[in-house]
Parts: C-alpha cells; sequence; structure tokens
C-alpha cells in the first residue's frame, strides 16, 4: 500500500493519462481531426454503433416502454395477453391520491437526505482529520476507509445483519457491556430502529469517498496561504471557514449532489434488510415501493408510473452534475 | 522556519488527541470487514456459544470447505463468472470504439452523444427494472446469461466512455502520424504506438467494469429469478435465508462473504484512485 492511493485524484488538474504514458504534453490541434473526418466522414458514428445500439437497447427501449405503460392499466391480466387499455394519466392521478405514495415519498426525501448530509459531514471529518494526523495514522485510516469502500453491498449487508443479530451481535453485546439492556435488542422491528440500522451501514459505506474526495480538495489549499492567515492572526476555526472551505467548495458540492442522487435510489440496502427482519409495508422507501408494486403485485402500469417519477427526479438533480462535467470539460 | 516550529510545538497535545480518534476511526472502520474474516474462520458451535470472540480461536477453513463443497456455490459461481466475462469483453470493446470516435473525430452529433452519456449514466436501475424485466420476457432472455450481460453493459458503457476517452485524448495524434512518417500502416501505428499507451486505461475500465457487474443485486434479482441461475449476490442472499430458516450459520454466511468479496477488494485497490478522479472533476479531460 502506498502512501498516496489517490494519485489521480490529488493532482485535481492534471489529466489522468500522465499516469501511464510517459508521452510529452503536446498541444492539441483539431486540424489533424478535421482532416480525417473528411477522409472518412462516416468512420465516427461506425464506431459509435455498438455503444448506441446497446444503450438503445437495455435503457432507451425500457426508458420508452416505461413512459406508455404508465399510461396504460396494465396489471396481471394483461400480462398474460389481455391487451392493454389507455388510461390516460389514469395511474399517476391514482397514486397522487394514495397517501401511501406520499407516505413512501416523503420517507424517501427525508432518509436521502439524511444520509447525504451525515456522509458528507462526518467525511469532511475524517479529510481534516487525515490532514492533521502523522503519516502513520493517517495510512491507516485511508486503508481501512478502502476495505470498506471496497466491500460488496451483498456482502457488507450480511456482516451489518450478523454485526446486528438480535441474540449474539457484537452491537448488543457492547451496548450490553456498557451498562444498557440490549440483551436480545431487536434492531430492526421498529422503523425508526430499522432506518437508523440502514444508516449506520450507508453512511459507514459512502464516507471513504466523500473522505478521499475531499482530502484530495484539501491537499490543493496551498499551505503558505494558511500560514500568512495564521501570522495574521486568524485560528484554525477562521482559517477553515475563510480559507479551506471555500477553496473546496466545488469539490463539496460535487460529493454531496452525487450522495443526494445515490441515496435517493438506495435499493439493495432496504431490500436485504426487510429480508432480515423488518415489516415492508412500514419501511419501504421509493426502490423497494416499485419492485413491490411491479415484481410483488404485478401491476406494471403503476410501478411505471412511480419509476418515471424517481427517473424525473433524478435527471433533474443530476442536470447540475451534468453541467458541471462538461463546464470542467470546456476549461481543459 | 521557527515560526513553523513554534506552531508544531504548541499544537502537539492536541495532535495527540486527534492521533486517538484516527486510529479509532480506522478502527471502526475496518472493523466490519475483519469480523467478516474473522467470523469465518470459527465454528458455528463457538460462535453462538458466549460473549463473541475478538479474535478467532482455533481458527480454521471448514466453514470455507462447507460452502465450496455445498453443491450451490459453485454453480453460482460459473454464473457470475460468466455474466462478469461477457460484460467486461462487450464493454471495452464498445466503449473503446466509442471513445475513439469522440476524441479522435469532431463530427455532427459528437456533443448530443456525450451529452447522453452523461445523463444516461446516472439512471437508477431502480426507476427501470420493471421495463427491463418486460424486455428481457419479451426477447425471451429472462434466467439468461446473455440477457443479464445486455443490461450490464448498457449500465457500465457510458462511465467507461467517460474514462477512456480521457485515456485516449491524452496519446497525441502527432506521435501516431511520427509513426506514420516512419514507414508504419495508420492501422499499424495505431497498433504500435497508440494501443500500448491505452493499456493502463482499458485495464481500469475493465476492473471497474468487473465490480459492477460481479456485485450488482438489484437487476439481477428481477431478470435471474430461477434457482439455477443465480449470480453469487442472489446466492447469498439465498444462502442466509436457507439458513435463516434453521439458524443462521454465521460462520458459513461469513465464509461465504469472504469468497464473494476478496476479489474484489483485490481489484478494487487497482481503480480506485481512478474512479474518484472521474466522478469529481471529471478529471478525465479531452
Amino acid at each position: 500500500m502506498s502512501s498516496q492511493p489517490l494519485p489521480a485524484a490529488s493532482a485535481d488538474s492534471v489529466p489522468v493519462v500522465t499516469h501511464g504514458s510517459s508521452a510529452p504534453p503536446a498541444p492539441r490541434t483539431h486540424r489533424p481531426a478535421r482532416l480525417r473526418s473528411r477522409r472518412s466522414p462516416g468512420l465516427p458514428y461506425l464506431l459509435l454503433i455498438p455503444s448506441v445500439a446497446i444503450l438503445l437497447l437495455a435503457l432507451g427501449y425500457p426508458v420508452v416502454w416505461q413512459v406508455l405503460t404508465s399510461l396504460k392499466k396494465f396489471g396481471l391480466a394483461q400480462q398474460f395477453g389481455k391487451p392493454a387499455a389507455w388510461v390516460g394519466l389514469g395511474n399517476y392521478v391514482a397514486l397522487a391520491k394514495d397517501p401511501y405514495l406520499w407516505t413512501v415519498v416523503g420517507r424517501s426525501l427525508v432518509f436521502c437526505l439524511v444520509n447525504a448530509l451525515a456522509t458528507l459531514l462526518i467525511g469532511m471529518l475524517v479529510a481534516l482529520l487525515m490532514k492533521a494526523v502523522p503519516g502513520w495514522a493517517r495510512i491507516s485510516v485511508q486503508v481501512s476507509m478502502l476495505l470498506a469502500w471496497a466491500m460488496p453491498v451483498i456482502t457488507a449487508m450480511a456482516v451489518w445483519r450478523w454485526l446486528f443479530d438480535y441474540r449474539r451481535g457484537v452491537v448488543n453485546y457492547l451496548l450490553t457491556q456498557l451498562g444498557l439492556d440490549y440483551v436480545g435488542h431487536s434492531w430492526l422491528e421498529s422503523p425508526l430502529s430499522f432506518f437508523f440500522v440502514a444508516t449506520v451501514i450507508i453512511v459507514w459505506a459512502s464516507v471513504p469517498f466523500v473522505a478521499f474526495s475531499a482530502y484530495a480538495g484539501l491537499t490543493q489549499v496551498p499551505g503558505d496561504v494558511l500560514e500568512a492567515a495564521q501570522i495574521d492572526g486568524a485560528g484554525s476555526l477562521g482559517r477553515f471557514r475563510w480559507i479551506i472551505l471555500p477553496m473546496i467548495r466545488p469539490v463539496l458540492s460535487i460529493v454531496l449532489l452525487l450522495q443526494i442522487i445515490w441515496d435517493l435510489r438506495v435499493f439493495a440496502q432496504i431490500r436485504l434488510l426487510q429480508d432480515a427482519g423488518g415489516t415492508p409495508s412500514q419501511t419501504n422507501l421509493l426502490g423497494t415501493y416499485i419492485y413491490q408494486l411491479g415484481i410483488g403485485s404485478g401491476d406494471f402500469g403503476k410501478a411505471s408510473a412511480v419509476s418515471i417519477f424517481v427517473l424525473l427526479l433524478t435527471i433533474a438533480l443530476s442536470w447540475f452534475y451534468v453541467r458541471r462535467l462538461l463546464t470542467d470539460e470546456a476549461q481543459a | 522556519m521557527t515560526a513553523t516550529t513554534a506552531t508544531k510545538h504548541r499544537a502537539r497535545p492536541g495532535r495527540a488527541v486527534l492521533t486517538v480518534v484516527a486510529v479509532l476511526v480506522a478502527l471502526v472502520w475496518a472493523f466490519p470487514v475483519y469480523w467478516m474474516i474473522s467470523s469465518s474462520l470459527m465454528s458455528n458451535v463457538r460462535l453462538s456459544a458466549g460473549a463473541p470472540k475478538f479474535w478467532p480461536v482455533n481458527p480454521s477453513f471448514d466453514n470455507y470447505a462447507s460452502v465450496w463443497g455445498g453443491g450451490t456455490f459453485l454453480p453460482a459461481l460459473r454464473m457470475s463468472l460468466a455474466v462478469t466475462a461477457l460484460t467486461v469483453v462487450c464493454t471495452l470493446l464498445f466503449a473503446f470504439l466509442a471513445s475513439l470516435a469522440i476524441s479522435r473525430f469532431r463530427f455532427r452529433g459528437r456533443t448530443s452523444f456525450i451529452l447522453a452519456v452523461l445523463v444516461i449514466q446516472m439512471l437508477p436501475a431502480e426507476g427501470l427494472f420493471i421495463a427491463q424485466y418486460r424486455l428481457m420476457g419479451t426477447l425471451h432472455l429472462l434466467n439468461t446469461v446473455v440477457g443479464i450481460s445486455i443490461i450490464y453493459v448498457g449500465m457500465v458503457v457510458p462511465f467507461t466512455v467517460w474514462m477512456l476517452r480521457g485515456f485516449v485524448a491524452g496519446v497525441p495524434l502527432e506521435l501516431e502520424e511520427a509513426g506514420m512518417v516512419d514507414g508504419l500502416s495508420r492501422f499499424g501505428a495505431f497498433l504500435r504506438i497508440t494501443f500500448p499507451l491505452l493499456a493502463p486505461g482499458l485495464v481500469a475500465s475493465g476492473v471497474y467494469a468487473f465490480l459492477q457487474a460481479w456485485n450488482e443485486f438489484t437487476t439481477a434479482l428481477v431478470v435471474l429469478q430461477a434457482d439455477n441461475v443465480r449470480t453469487l449476490p442472489l446466492w447469498l442472499r439465498g444462502f442466509i435465508q436457507t439458513s435463516a430458516a434453521r439458524d443462521i450459520d454465521w460462520g458459513q454466511v461469513m465464509a461465504a462473504s469472504t469468497l464473494i468479496a476478496l476479489p474484489v477488494i483485490v481489484f478494487f485497490l487497482f481503480v480506485q484512485g481512478r474512479m474518484t478522479s472521474g466522478l469529481v472533476s471529471g478529471a478525465v479531460k479531452g
């Protein structure tokens, strides 16, 4: 394990390619590309065919199908061949009138925001911590963060279920050792405690990405500026508020946006915790609700309508992210 | 210089406290991974009796042997390997060609393609799986390697194109042209000069595709419903459920988890630097 597990990210402005190639950074001109495309104007399109084809098949067709199906009555009978009747916005209206949908939407939004903000806050603190401690301590934090980050969701869920096991789990054992009455405490029974466990797991798994990104941002803050501020009498809080924070704000905002998008779509963790003992109707978020509507009860029409809602929400949020990536590109 | 030393001296007690906190943070974050491995080395009897053991007592690989030889793990492993291999190969090929197109050529529709790729990359599987389930049913590809791989390639290609185009753009055309002046054909110049310089990018993209296909749970849950075509994540879920019907054998579950997580952890260490930078700054610039 090298002391710099993030070579690419720590040099934000350096193109990643410097990693592998020793090629001199020659100025890029558009002249040769234009010459080439004049010689074979169809070639770039040929190169794009496989990607475009697979995207249309795997994602394009499903999106279109979903939009159309959300406008139809498409239940179990229709799956077995009965023609699906158009109902216009009927599915949407029915859902909008269903208080349960709004419960799920509200629950998902609160869960998403709590998780994203907690992840950002803890990740930021870990990054500051890594900057402040001696090398060996920083490397231990980095190694254990990498381990947590690398864990596949499914195995992480298995381990956390074992840790929170009501009878033999370590969490109950340790809390009992601290003098609290947690013998045989079931964590997944009450919805609030269910979501607390989900939050612990998701924050544990997401903090490494935030911490590494924020740390990479921190290494870009020039030391002499901080020193100058210190000489001018700025305390550590002042330096953080007026120098560090403004400089790493771009990184933080993009990371927060990604966390919100990712936490909004959380499915596997909730589904697997429901396996372990949560009551589905009390713990459904948008993802598991769609699953229950579509795969569980076979109502593809309504499931599609909820899916469209999730897709629109995600695209709206992603728009800022995509615009940011494109601005970065234009500046390069 | 003296000023800095003075600050360091003054900050030392605070620094010691922070170091302790850092060690605690490291312990907390690594603990679940440690616990997985430690529990996997102990028998269920030992895990059930008395207080938790914080290090493996009488460690043995018995759990691994029972999982490996249990009859259901190996078919799931084969399934995962098949799906992952197909996904990685197709993704690399498709994404490589597309990244050549968008970084070596200027053509009508280029910007729209990039924009589409970036937006598509954000689409959540959770918002699409109903339609994908239906699609696979129509194509008679439910419960098949090809069916799930088609969806995985579609999910992975966008980010891979984005990642690879930075590498392609980073190899100056002038190098290739110099090779052509020295007598190589255009294809030869590409193969001898550009391609080797792209190797790190291809490796990183391949590992990324591997991780996605190996770990994926949501879409697999929907598209692979038959017992004999389960990938490893689905198999592990089933294994826990079967085990839960009696009393979960946590030793075996943790051994199974370790077997699934190990390749991921190894490969992840190769690729993660590139993934952060690609996500955060779009540092792959062209």
